[in-house]
């Protein structure tokens, strides 16, 4: 698959409702691997979510966010068809982005 | 793969990746990272702060109060510490922010939601436990900081435990 | 009702110790396990039980319905499903293998070969595709095998097990040899498959939920919070074993796949709910 992220937008009348669900294994760093070293941490930071031009919601996360992370959230001012863009960057500095249709 | 690594890889794994996704159906397209995601707001001392009150005071910088306009939705007991789903939603005007803590985690901030105007004071997400602890929701709301909070058991530790 | 529940449990455990041969009944077995669960648990709707230990807690489900919104066997799912449509090297597919181009199908297995006397998983029949077909055997107990399960599971989502016994002896052996296994004592804890699955579903072992043996296969593969990805049936099994500090056996153990099969048709009529989400 080309992308580490999953969304699904629907909209109905004036509000969108936004889940997405990304791929990362969000290491708190607290966790030791099969030789008993600690596997450094490795998480996203910030999601962006951006429709129209205008961030519709940021979230910042940290190590304590489960793997392979979801949220949802809701917003008004989209309708069918239009464009959302969801985009991450980790502590590494790796990122993804996604652009999907509103349904 | 990340996007990131497909940037760094041939043209041609590029290329095939995408048509497989639009074989598939996948909704959207991987496009090149214009749109990427701001690092710099990232509150790190907020993130590495060992106490709620610390926690707060780097977060939001002020108190907080009890509020019962607060819905904190999380299980009694926790099914694993890995993944515990929780929903915090509130009738409270004009909420700008919504953050979770989790007292007996190693650092108590486990996230922290921007809400701009015209989007809903609502967020679901599933969080770590490392144990029994409980869980604060913190609502910014006309710019004061309101809390609820519920115990949740945790049996099998999210951090490995 | 306790009595009864105690009656139809002591029938059921009873018909564990019958011999082979003249004695095996799978259809009077099926009725009896079936109507232990029903009987123990009145107010599980049948199909229910599919859903292991959600069927038997609310606060679980309600946490299980969250998760289950937007799962996180997605991504093994959407690998299962471009891995099962891409080509061999030699230009044939997997659903060259399999009726119906392998779409629909997983509710039929296992199924008793008649060519070759065996018991065939779709796991091991995924694999002998791929040796068929010049490519390496996968690993029973790693993702791309979880994927490429949990792929086809899906397509087969609401879908009845229909599992056949045929009536050749050898058949019948492998069923109740697969029975024999569930029931038998094993490990330092001296527990058998029906110690936890049979006597204590719905109980708490350590941390955990049990499930009824019940349906417990139709939601594999797993995607686990504990391990943080996808299990195989093969897996399931070698970790039940490790877990009751018994050694486990190869994945596609002769043993494993009997038991499997005895499983399988246990469930016979409920629901294909693969892959799942679990704790």
């Amino acid at each position: 698959m080309a992308s580490t992220i999953r969304v699904r937008a629907t909209n109905s009348g004036d509000t969108t409702e936004v889940q997405a669900l990304v791929q990362h294994p969000m290491d708190s760093g607290y966790v030791k691997d099969a030789s008993g070293n600690l596997i450094p941490p490795h998480h996203i930071d910030v999601v962006q979510f951006e429709h129209g031009g205008k961030t519709v919601f940021t979230a910042l996360w940290g190590p304590a966010v489960a793997k392979d992370p979801y949220v949802k959230f809701s917003f008004k001012g989209a309708q069918k068809g239009d464009d959302l863009t969801v985009s991450w960057v980790d502590n590494k500095g790796q990122s993804d982005t996604l652009t999907t249709k509103i349904q | 793969m990340t996007f990131n690594q497909l940037q760094t890889g041939s043209r041609r794994t590029m290329l095939k990746a995408s048509l497989a996704a639009l074989a598939l159906g996948v909704s959207g397209m991987a496009q090149r990272a214009f749109a990427a995601a701001d690092a710099s707001i990232w509150p790190k001392d907020a993130f590495a702060a060992k106490s709620d009150a610390d926690t707060l005071k780097l977060l939001y910088g002020k108190e907080t109060e009890a509020s019962d306009q607060i819905k904190l939705d999380a299980p009694e007991i926790a099914e694993n510490g890995a993944v515990v789903p929780v929903s915090i939603s509130t009738t409270l005007p004009n909420v700008t922010s919504i953050s979770i803590m989790v007292t007996d985690n190693p650092s108590p901030l486990v996230a922290s939601y921007k809400i701009p105007a015209g989007t809903a004071a609502t967020v679901s997400n599933r969080i770590k436990m490392a144990k029994t602890s409980k869980v604060i929701a913190l609502v910014e709301s006309n710019g004061k900081i309101f809390s609820a909070n519920k115990e949740v058991k945790v049996t099998v530790g999210g951090c490995g435990g | 009702m306790l009595r009864a529940v105690g009656a139809t449990l002591a029938v059921l455990l009873a018909l564990a110790q019958t011999a082979v041969a003249d004695t095996t009944d799978p259809q009077a077995d099926f009725k009896a396990f079936r109507a232990y669960f029903t009987k123990r648990f009145p107010k599980v709707p049948l199909n229910d039980f599919v859903n292991g230990p959600y069927s038997m807690d609310a606060d679980l489900r309600k946490q299980w319905v969250a998760i289950d919104e937007f799962p996180p066997y997605q991504f093994a799912l959407d690998k299962g499903q471009e891995m099962f449509g891409t080509p061999f090297k030699n230009g044939k597919t997997y659903g060259d293998c399999f009726a119906n181009k392998g779409i629909g199908i997983r509710q039929n297995y296992p199924y008793f070969d008649e060519k070759t006397g065996e018991i065939i998983t779709l796991e091991l029949a995924l694999n002998r595709c791929r040796q068929a077909n010049g490519e390496e055997a996968l690993s029973y107990v790693k993702d791309d095998m979880a994927a490429l399960t949990a792929y086809m599971a899906f397509t087969s989502r609401g879908q009845p097990f229909d599992i056949k016994i045929p009536s050749d002896p050898r058949a019948l052996a492998a069923y109740e040899n697969g029975k024999k296994y569930f029931y038998s004592r094993r490990g330092q804890l001296n527990f058998a498959c029906s110690s936890c699955h049979v006597q204590s579903p719905g109980e708490h072992i350590h941390t955990e939920v049990l499930a009824p043996a019940l349906g417990i296969v139709a939601a594999l593969p797993i995607y686990r919070s504990e391990w943080g990805g996808m299990g195989t049936t093969s897996r399931r099994l070698l970790t039940c074993n490790s877990q009751t500090r018994g050694v486990p056996l190869e994945p596609q153990d002769e043993n494993y796949r009997d038991v499997e099969y005895f499983l399988s048709y246990m469930s016979n009529g409920l629901p294909i709910s693969g892959p799942g989400a679990r704790p």
